[in-house]
């Protein structure tokens, strides 16, 4: 029997970057490690040296194609800090609109058009016809709605920002312009079928639950570890404005209700030699026990309740099936489309409130303070911007900590769970398509967004630990 | 075209791709931005190879038309888009990054080339077990620096309606680009 002792998945597919799976397997054929290798580097943190803040919201919006509008968000809420002024109501209510927007178009895009042909035509699926032309074949309704669903997303957030995609809307002090009554309208007239399609998403992927769906590999992706994300003041979902909430894997409180600057109290990143992205994990712990995770499983675990009648029925039912701190990586993808139905609402709400269309959206300032940290929820998790400025308001230092890179620890351990459950033992040979396909469905539960990753350079506190093949550590540095 | 009433041609089914070298997605979710039309280009076309939305490890022989993202910025990036150039009829770049590399090459500013000694490090580790890590080039470079373009469609990114413009003229066997089309500009 021919024995591979490494296989390389690359690249990985249906997922948003560049990377590959390493997985590497002893002389019997048990596997030991499986690794994500992202294989880009941008250098986001290094080239907006030198430049001014207020460029940030349009050049950070360029890290990423999906989630623009997050990197667009936090750089105007740091640069807000810089100005020390808050915006004005309106500029805060549209803010939270497009975030919401962009979570709903996001969540679509993963599981619609990038995870559904895994979990709906099945792993056995071949790989032509695996995809969103497959789903449009064999599903057209489902693949219809979910279209339609991520066009709601897009549509609202160029109905704000003048374009769906980097629209240049968010600026330091609010935003640009003010929401006009047909772009509002719009937005309302299109909720409706939205609502329909978020149902029959959910209608659709429950069925599968039900049919046991991914129940015999919950064990094996279901990981302790401990949650990270905004909540409102009474421990509300929420994701623009909030404090950050971390707990433990039983649900108990490690920190709560603190500000976008403690951020770097609570969280450290290391570097593995093989990676390039690093590491993050919870300060208080220390690496690798601080294993933390950030997104939809984690929102969804930090909050107490989501505040509208659809989501909050939609979340007991999510917890009746999983728990109450739910570990299964795969039960990520219910989360997204719980998630989506409170995105629905809480938009619907918005719409109704009559200070969304108040003409005043900015507030002006100068530079009153040298570092900020900006923070808000990404569709893939907490991201922070950390920027220090001179007095001329131009970039000393840039730290950008985003979700997928918060989330590299627990996607390792995902895949390695998931390699060892599927290859040990097995004969290169006898290794199907399907069965690699498996391993990379558990990064693609984690919905990375690999473009924004890589650009974390480590510029927290640093500790790098080197261990022989029996884990004892040989070598320490920390910075 | 409403995709209800799609008539499927009696040709062979086209065959598309997408590639994305040093982009953000923004160009390909610029794609999916055509939205229900989709379905209308699925009917034409089968998606033979596309990192971002299909599982094809390998860039396939005999593809009809490529968009392609992103600029060059790595050893890899050139190979594939020499491979891509070599099995594709039409090769369009889809963006400003691809066409003058746009915010990728906003790198060039940085003194110390991104940490290359940093990458390289990385490609050995552990016992030298993971295969290296792609090497990035000096410089970064606009598609057509490396390979013939057969069109272009600038924007950062290009409205979905252009790109579904020029995907229609493909399917109908029109030259991807209008010759008395307004002139293409950046932005
Ligand atoms: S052209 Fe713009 S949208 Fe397209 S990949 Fe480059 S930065 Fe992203």
């Amino acid at each position: 029997m021919t024995m591979e002792r490494r296989l390389v998945i690359e690249p990985l597919t249906r997922i948003e970057g560049h990377a590959r799976i390493t997985i590497h397997r002893d002389r019997q054929g048990l596997v030991q490690e499986a690794r994500l290798q992202v294989l880009e580097r941008r250098g986001f943190e290094q080239f907006c040296l030198g430049r001014p803040f207020t460029e940030m919201p349009a050049l950070t919006a360029r890290i990423c194609g999906i989630c623009p509008v997050s990197h667009q968000l936090a750089a105007a809420a740091a640069g807000d800090q810089l100005l020390a002024l808050e915006p004005p109501p309106a500029a805060r209510r549209l803010r939270s609109l497009l975030a919401l927007a962009q979570i709903i178009q996001s969540h679509a895009l993963a599981f619609f058009h990038l995870s559904s042909p895994d979990l709906l035509l099945g792993w056995e699926t071949p790989p032509e016809r695996r995809h969103l032309f497959g789903l449009i074949a064999a599903e057209p309704e489902l693949a219809r709605a979910g279209i339609r669903l991520r066009q709601f997303g897009q549509d609202a957030i160029e109905a704000v920002a003048g374009q769906s995609i980097h629209g240049a809307w968010a600026v330091p002090g609010g935003g640009l312009h003010s929401l006009r009554v047909d772009g509002r309208d719009r937005i309302r007239d299109a909720l409706p079928q939205a609502r329909l399609d978020a149902r029959f998403g959910l209608e659709r992927y429950k069925q599968v639950l039900d049919r046991g769906g991914l129940a015999d590999l919950e064990a094996i992706v279901s990981l302790k570890s401990l949650f990270l994300g905004l909540v409102g003041p009474e421990g509300q979902w929420c994701v623009q404005g909030g404090a950050l909430r971390l707990i433990e894997a039983d649900g108990r409180l490690q920190a709560d209700q603190r500000p976008a600057g403690d951020y770097g109290q609570l969280l450290a990143e290391a570097e593995e030699p093989w990676s390039l992205m690093t590491f993050p994990y919870v300060r208080a712990l220390g690496y690798p026990r601080g294993l933390y995770r950030v997104g939809p499983l984690a929102r969804l675990n930090v909050c107490n309740q989501i505040g509208t009648a659809w989501a909050a029925s939609e979340l007991a039912e999510y917890r009746q099936r999983n728990g109450r701190i739910v570990l299964n990586a795969f039960a990520s993808h219910q989360a997204r489309l719980v998630e989506i139905v409170a995105c629905l609402e809480a938009i619907e709400q918005l719409l109704e409130d009559p200070e969304l269309l108040d003409p005043l959206v900015r507030h002006r300032a100068s530079l009153n303070r040298l570092e900020a940290v900006g923070m808000g929820e990404a569709p893939r998790g907490t991201l922070f911007h950390h920027y220090r400025v001179n007095p001329d308001g131009l970039l000393e230092h840039v730290n950008l900590l985003v979700a997928t890179g918060q989330n590299n620890l627990a996607m390792n351990r995902t895949i390695t769970a998931l390699a060892r459950h599927h290859l040990d033992g097995l004969g290169t040979a006898s290794i199907p398509e399907a069965l690699l396909n498996r391993i990379e469905a558990g990064i693609r539960a984690f919905d990375p967004c690999l473009s924004c990753a890589t650009h974390a350079a480590g510029q927290m506190a640093l500790q790098v630990q080197l261990f022989d093949a029996d884990g004892s550590l040989l070598a320490e540095r920390r910075r | 075209m409403s995709p209800e009433f799609v008539t499927v041609p009696a040709r062979p089914r086209l065959r598309l791709a997408t590639a994305w070298l040093a982009g953000c997605s923004g160009c390909h979710m610029a794609l999916l931005d055509l939205h229900l039309e989709l379905i209308a280009l699925a009917a034409h076309a089968d998606l033979v190879a596309s990192a971002a939305l299909c599982d094809a490890k390998e860039y396939p022989d005999r593809v009809d038309l490529c968009l392609v993202e992103g600029a060059v910025a790595s050893e890899e990036n050139r190979q594939f888009a020499r491979r891509i150039r070599e099995r594709t009829a039409l090769v369009v770049a889809l963006g400003d990054c691809a066409i003058h590399t746009n915010i990728t090459g906003l790198r060039h500013r940085c003194r110390n080339g991104l940490g290359q000694t940093a990458i390289e490090a990385a490609a050995g580790g552990r016992e030298g077990l993971d295969p290296p890590l792609p090497k990035l080039l000096p410089m970064v470079l606009p598609l057509e620096a490396v390979i013939a373009v057969d069109a272009s469609l600038p924007g950062c990114p290009p409205s979905a309606d252009r790109i579904g413009n020029l995907l229609r003229r493909w399917w109908q066997q029109q030259p991807l680009i209008p010759p008395d089309g307004p002139p293409q500009r950046f932005g």
